[in-house]
C-alpha cells in the first residue's frame, strides 16, 4: 500500500489540516490507511469523528477546514481519534456526559 | 420583455408585506393564562391556530417586542391574546400594535370572564367567527424578493459543517442573489471565525460591529461557564466550539453581509444579515438561549417566512408561526429519523449528490411553501415556541449601511 494512501471511510477538508473527518463509520478492527501508517482502530469511530493525518505534539494547534478548532492536551500518533480526550478549546471547556454515563454504565 | 410569472402566492397584509400562512395565533401573556390559552388553541390545531406566549409575570422590554413583532409577523392572519388580568405585561400595547397592522384582534382576562371555563368557550367562540375568512383570503402573486428566510443548526454533529450547513449556505446564496433577506444567526457559534466573517461585511464599520458581536458572546459564555455546545454535539465528533462553529459559519454561504440585526429588527431590504442573539450589557436572565426553539422564535421576529433547521443528531422542532425546512447532515440519522426530515443532504457525504444539487433542492423547496407545500415538521403537528426574559439596546447606525 503506497505511503500516502488515505482511506475512504476518510476525508481531509483542507491541505492544511492534520485531522481527516470520518465520512464512513469505521468499525473496530479493520485497518484503517492513514499518511504513512496503517492503524487498527480498537472501538468503533462513528461519522463526524477525526482521526489524525498527521504526528501532533501536546499543545499543538489541531486544524480542520484549515482553520484551528483547538489544542492537543496530549501528543497524538498519527491515525489516532482525536477528540475530547486529548484535545480541548481555547475558548470554553466542552461539556459531554461521558463522566454521568460511566457512573451509571451507559452508552452513547 | 415579458415578466416572468411570480413563483408564489402570499397574502398581502397591511405594511406591505406578504405572508406565506394564514395564521391565527393564540397567545398568552403570563404562564398563569397558558393552560386556557393551550385548550382553546387544541382543537384547532389542524387549522393554522398556533399557541405562543410569554411566561413571566415581570415586565420585560425584549418579551414586549418579541411577542409584537410575532403577532404582527405577515404569516399571521389574526390573534387571540389571553391575559389572566394581574400580570405585568403591556397587553393594552400589543393588542393596539395589532389592532394597528389591520389584523382581528381580541384580548381575554380570564379574571374578568369569569374563570376557565367561561374563557375557553369565548376563545373559541371567536376563533369559530375568523377561521373561515382566513382560510378564505385572497391570494396575490409574490416573488423570492419579497421572501425573508432564517437559518439555525441544531443537534449538529460532525458532518452538520461539511454537508448540512453548507448546502444551506449554497441556498442562500440562490435566494439572496434573487433579491430575498436571507438571516443567520447564533453568534455564540461564530466564536473563532469573527475574523473571516467580518471581511465579508459591505462596510470596514459593519465588520467591526460583526467582530464585536462575537467578542460579547465569547465573553457572556465565558462567564456562564459552558459554550454554546451540548453534550451531544460531542457524541457526534465535536470536540470544541470553535469546531462546531466552523461549521455552523457554513450556513452563511458566500454572500457579502449586509448588516447586523437584533431579535425583532427587520432586515431593510434583501442581502444576507446575522442576527446577535447575546443580550446586551452584563450577564443576566441566563443562557443567550435556552435551546433551538428560542433562536426560530428570534428568526421568525425578524420576518422570517421559513426558517432552515440543519441537523445532525437529528431534531424533530417545528415552530409556531413559519415553517421549519428540516435539513439533515447525518446519512445514519436520515435512515433512522427520514419521517421528521425535507432535505437528506448526508448523500453528499456519501458521494450520490453534490453541494450544489442540495443547494437547489433547498432553494425549491423554499419556493415550493409559498405555493402551498407544507413541510414534514408541519405535517407532523409541531409548532413549538419558547421565549423568556433578555435584554438588548437598539442596534447602533454601523449595523445597517446602505448598499
Amino acid at each position: 500500500m503506497p505511503q500516502d494512501t488515505l482511506d475512504p471511510r476518510l476525508l481531509v477538508l483542507d491541505p492544511r489540516d492534520n485531522v481527516a473527518v470520518v465520512r464512513r463509520r469505521i468499525e473496530a478492527g479493520t485497518a484503517v490507511a492513514v499518511p504513512g501508517a496503517t492503524v487498527t482502530p480498537t472501538a468503533d469511530i462513528g461519522l463526524g469523528h477525526k482521526l489524525a493525518v498527521r504526528a501532533i505534539g501536546v499543545g499543538e494547534t489541531i486544524l480542520k477546514y484549515g482553520a484551528p478548532i483547538g489544542r492537543a492536551t496530549s501528543a497524538i500518533g498519527v491515525g489516532e481519534h482525536v477528540h475530547v480526550h486529548n484535545m480541548e478549546s481555547a475558548y470554553t471547556r466542552t461539556h459531554t456526559l461521558d463522566e454521568a454515563r460511566a457512573r451509571h454504565g451507559d452508552h452513547a | 420583455m415579458t415578466a416572468s410569472p411570480a413563483p408564489m402566492q402570499g397574502i398581502l397584509r397591511q405594511d406591505g408585506r406578504k405572508g406565506i400562512r394564514n395564521t391565527l395565533v393564540v397567545a398568552y401573556l403570563v404562564e398563569c393564562a397558558h393552560h386556557v390559552a393551550r385548550e382553546i388553541a387544541w382543537p384547532y390545531r389542524d387549522r393554522d391556530v398556533h399557541l405562543i406566549g410569554f411566561p413571566g409575570c415581570y415586565p420585560n422590554g425584549y418579551a414586549q417586542r418579541m411577542m409584537q413583532a410575532l403577532c404582527t409577523h405577515p404569516n399571521v392572519g389574526a390573534v387571540l391574546l389571553l391575559s389572566l388580568g394581574c400580570e405585568s405585561f403591556d397587553k393594552y400595547g400589543l393588542a393596539h400594535a395589532v389592532r394597528e397592522s389591520g389584523r382581528p384582534v381580541e384580548t381575554i382576562v380570564i379574571q374578568a370572564t369569569g374563570g376557565t371555563r367561561t374563557s375557553i368557550a369565548q376563545g373559541r367562540a371567536w376563533i369559530d367567527a375568523q377561521l373561515l375568512a382566513l382560510e378564505a383570503a385572497p391570494r396575490v402573486p409574490m416573488g423570492v424578493d419579497e421572501l425573508v428566510v432564517g437559518t439555525v443548526c441544531g443537534g449538529s454533529d460532525g458532518t452538520s459543517g461539511i454537508t448540512g450547513n453548507p448546502a444551506a449556505g449554497r441556498a442562500f446564496d440562490l435566494l439572496v442573489r434573487d433579491g430575498a433577506a436571507c438571516i443567520f444567526e447564533e453568534t455564540g457559534e461564530l466564536i473563532g471565525c469573527e475574523h473571516i466573517m467580518a471581511a465579508r461585511a459591505i462596510t470596514p464599520e459593519l465588520g467591526a460591529v460583526l467582530e464585536e458581536s462575537v467578542a460579547k458572546a465569547a465573553r457572556y459564555y465565558a462567564t456562564l461557564g459552558y459554550g454554546s455546545f451540548a453534550a451531544g454535539n460531542a457524541d457526534g465528533g465535536l470536540s470544541t466550539i470553535e469546531e462546531k462553529s466552523m461549521g455552523a459559519y457554513a450556513k452563511s454561504g458566500a454572500s457579502p453581509i449586509s448588516g447586523l440585526l437584533k431579535p425583532a429588527d427587520r432586515p431593510p431590504r434583501g442581502g444576507l444579515y446575522l442576527l446577535d442573539v447575546v443580550p446586551d450589557g452584563e450577564v443576566r436572565f441566563g443562557f443567550p438561549n435556552i435551546n433551538d426553539t428560542a433562536e426560530i422564535a428570534e428568526l421568525i421576529a425578524c420576518g422570517s417566512h421559513v426558517v432552515l433547521f440543519v441537523t445532525g443528531r437529528g431534531s424533530v422542532v417545528g415552530s409556531a408561526i413559519s415553517p421549519v425546512v428540516k435539513i439533515c447532515a447525518n446519512p445514519e440519522t436520515y435512515r433512522r429519523m427520514s419521517d421528521d426530515m425535507d432535505v437528506d443532504a448526508g448523500r453528499i457525504l456519501e458521494g450520490s449528490a453534490g453541494l450544489d444539487e442540495v443547494g437547489r433542492e433547498i432553494r425549491d423547496l423554499v419556493v415550493s411553501l409559498g405555493r402551498g407545500a407544507r413541510t414534514r415538521s408541519e405535517e407532523l403537528g409541531h409548532q413549538e415556541f419558547a421565549l423568556v426574559y433578555k435584554s438588548f439596546e437598539p442596534i447602533g447606525p454601523a449595523c445597517l449601511p446602505a448598499a
